[in-house]
């Protein structure tokens, strides 16, 4: 999986059947580090993610496997919001603390 | 599947539900010399990796697999912890 920071919502009237209903997040990429690598992208939340958040973002045909996304045309889903992250030992970022 | 070297951990109390009780690491993707390879990721643990521990890991619909009786929406699970690599003539763990 990768990290993103929750920065939009893309709001979209006009989509597939299928999406219809559903929250779709614009997500910069971060390492465990929480600095951007430079890639965005759109998925599908099913976790109530909101801007700012730290969150898990799975691609490819496991981000079906959230049981409501099981029939949905997305490659990309939030799977998680992240409270903390530790890296060689040491905190390097905790939710609220920024 | 790759090696990777875990580094780190991730926690998070909200995530779809069939990710509870897994465990979250931090891991860079290493060649067999133990040299990092491209951007570090975050992977489902059931092995019981910690830091330092070279392990192996699958990606894409694979990772959907190692928790015995249901799929997880993971794309990165570490399937394995590394005891000991004979490459090149040379050992390392």
């Amino acid at each position: 999986m990768e990290l993103g920071r929750v920065v939009g919502t893309v709001v979209s009237t006009a989509k597939t059947g299928r999406l219809k209903g559903f929250k779709l997040l614009l997500i910069n990429l971060v390492g465990p580090d929480t600095k951007p690598t430079g890639n965005h992208v759109v998925a599908v939340d099913s976790v109530g993610a909101g801007e700012g958040e730290i969150v898990i973002v799975v691609r490819g045909s496991s981000a079906r496997q959230v049981d409501q996304l099981a029939n949905i045309p997305t490659d990309t889903s939030v799977v998680a919001i992240v409270d903390s992250i530790e890296l060689k030992g040491k905190i390097v970022f905790r939710k609220h603390s920024r | 599947m790759r090696l990777a070297r875990v580094i780190g951990k991730v926690w998070a109390t909200v995530k779809d539900e069939k990710l509870s009780g897994l465990r979250l690491a931090v891991i860079e993707p290493v060649d067999e010399q133990d040299a990092p390879l491209g951007p570090r990721l975050v992977a489902v643990d059931t092995v019981g990796s910690r830091d330092g521990d070279l392990v192996y890991w699958v990606s894409g619909a694979e990772a959907t697999f190692p928790v015995e009786g249901r799929q997880i929406p993971s794309d990165v699970s570490i399937v394995g912890l590394v005891d000991r690599l004979d490459a090149k003539g040379t050992s390392r763990t």
